[in-house]
């Protein structure tokens, strides 16, 4: 298929999830550096930036596989009402001060599309797909709980120097940084560019004979600029407000937190890491994009069953819950109502 | 700026980061010293007056008190140039300026000694004596404990005890002190002398303990 100019303005809807998601998410890897002030916001933007590029290039390809055994939308027309959909349920659910997540949305317009074509929903990818939902704060509540005391056990035998922990601790926030927009590079293009995935094949690129760029991960690379393009020109208040909120903890809380936030989002993208669980005997997680944001919280609230239970709102934990099935619902409603009305004017 | 510069200056917060480290170990430092001046020269004025060797050590604090001035300027402007340890640094600051209150208060009794050089009776000594000791050491228990807060802690709290409890020996000594100084048959102007250069020793006591108080709170902001 050749790429026209009236393919790329369709790839718009995903583009603008693009921009959202870096206006918004980026936030939840580099807001505790630079609500403290730790790192400057033009610094972290780049190095955000560049994280999610490549990890979007790299690595992005499981999460969108899995999406497209849920659908594989062949029209680049349909493909962007999908995404647009999802963006506009995001943006809706959002003013309303409801609960929701990207990844969920797309998910739901993926699902209204295939009502509204008449195909059958793989049920097993599906579920495969809701149960990551659940599983992702919860795993990340665990894997907070368990980095917080050793990270707490190292600090205390290190006997670090208040001054010389607060420089360690600096750079451990731009390395889990880096990781961070990695792994949300990684996991969440597929939100972004995975429904174009099978309509839109750019031809290969070859770059001074040794880089070599499939149609895919030129499409991710469209998709990972969108993103960037979303950091530099949104996303310095939802940083400062983050970051803020997250500082509360401490800047090493911080840290954990924005680790055990990537380490999800790995365990849910990366090929290679499920490959290496399958060989020792551990099950591997299905690749799918989840929910940057519910990690956190779900980190956060790992933090908090440690500390003693004390000021956690579990009404959180709740509000999560009804995003799980509000938001594809009202996604997947909202997808197929406007390809039926669409479709009237393309019998 | 570019990733090269950022590396630099990333890098060379490592370096601030030791200097300053360096500069707070040197500022308290500066204080135990000032501590063992004070003692020296109180000694030296109980048993022999307001000597020419006492005014030598007054000279000593009042350089240690400048020093300690221009550290405690040095450590804020770092602290607040470079943006260190944002989530204590406010805690550090105040820490920083209320031990320097500890060398000041040092300073300001053997300042006091000299201009107005009371007569304390000889009955009284060994008391003064002790009251002095019991606040130095207080002082003295505070910036280990203060040490403490930097590298490890979790044993800062069993510091500000140790403080706390130095600080009551120190009520222990001065109030009796006190009823000894009225039962007398000293002048009332004499009396009156006496108290206020008790409760300007006690002062130090009282001031390590408000510290070590501030101290523990820190310490728990500083559990992860």
């Amino acid at each position: 298929m050749t790429v026209d100019l009236f393919t790329l303005l369709l790839l718009g809807g995903g583009l603008f999830l693009g921009w959202a998601l870096g206006a918004n998410d980026s936030a939840n890897v580099f807001g505790t550096a630079v609500g403290t002030r730790m790192l400057r916001f033009r610094t972290a933007a780049i190095l955000c930036s560049g994280g999610v590029i490549l990890g979007a290039v790299i690595s992005g390809a499981g999460p969108t596989e899995t999406l497209g055994k849920l659908a594989a939308i062949k029209s680049v027309a349909e493909a962007s009402i999908a995404s647009a959909c999802a963006g506009l349920t995001v943006l809706f659910m959002t003013r309303r001060g409801l609960p929701v997540s990207t990844s969920q949305a797309v998910v739901g317009a993926l699902i209204g599309w295939n009502i509204w074509n008449g195909f059958d929903t793989d049920m097993e990818v599906a579920s495969k797909i809701m149960l990551t939902w659940v599983l992702c704060p919860f795993l990340a509540a665990g894997i907070a709980a368990l980095l917080l005391p050793i990270t707490s056990f190292a600090i205390q035998k290190s006997r670090f120097h208040l001054f010389q922990q607060d420089a360690i601790t600096r750079w451990a926030l731009i390395i889990a940084g880096a990781l961070g927009a990695y792994s949300l590079g990684a996991n969440n293009i597929a939100n972004v560019m995975g429904p174009f995935a099978h309509s839109i094949a750019f031809p290969e690129l070859i770059i001074y004979q040794s880089l070599h760029l499939s149609g895919l991960q030129q499409l991710f690379l469209l998709g990972g600029i969108a993103v960037a393009i979303g950091v530099f020109t949104y996303s310095r208040r939802v940083m400062m407000t983050v970051g803020k909120d997250l500082f509360e903890l401490s800047p090493v809380a911080g840290w954990v937190v924005v680790m055990a936030h990537s380490i999800v989002l790995l365990l849910f993208t990366s090929k290679a890491l499920a490959e290496w669980l399958n060989g020792v005997g551990l099950p591997s997680l299905p690749l799918v994009p989840v929910s940057s944001s519910q990690a956190v919280i779900g980190a956060v609230l790992g933090i908090g069953l440690i500390r003693g239970r004390h000021g956690i709102r579990w009404s959180v934990l709740g509000e999560i819950g009804l995003g799980w099935v509000l938001t594809p619902l009202a996604s997947g409603l909202f997808c197929f109502a406007a390809l039926a009305i669409l479709g009237q004017f393309n019998p | 700026m570019s990733f090269f510069d950022f590396f630099k200056r990333e890098a060379g917060l490592l370096q601030t980061s030791r200097r300053v480290e360096q500069q707070v170990d040197e500022f308290l430092s500066i204080v135990v010293e000032a501590g063992e001046v004070f003692r020296t020269a109180f000694h030296v004025y109980i048993t022999a007056g307001p000597s020419a060797t006492f005014e030598a050590q007054f000279e000593t604090i009042n350089d240690l008190e400048h020093k300690g001035d221009d550290l405690r300027r040095e450590i804020e402007t770092e602290l607040y140039a470079k943006t260190l340890i944002p989530d204590l640094r406010s805690d550090v600051l105040q820490l920083v300026e209320s031990i320097d209150k500890v060398t000041n208060l040092y300073k300001s009794n053997l300042f006091r000694l000299s201009i107005q050089r009371p007569e304390i009776p000889k009955t009284l000594h060994s008391e003064y004596e002790r009251l002095a000791e019991a606040a130095v050491e207080c002082a003295d228990t505070l910036i280990e404990t203060t040490r403490s807060f930097f590298k490890d802690h979790t044993v800062v709290r069993d510091g500000a005890k140790q403080v706390a409890a130095l600080e009551t020996r120190a009520d222990e000594i001065s109030t009796p002190l006190l009823r000894d100084i009225f039962n007398s048959d000293l002048e009332l102007a004499h009396k009156m002398q006496l108290m206020y250069f008790v409760e300007r020793l006690d002062a130090i006591a009282n001031q390590a303990e408000d510290i070590s108080d501030h101290l523990s709170i820190s310490a728990i902001k500083r559990r992860i």
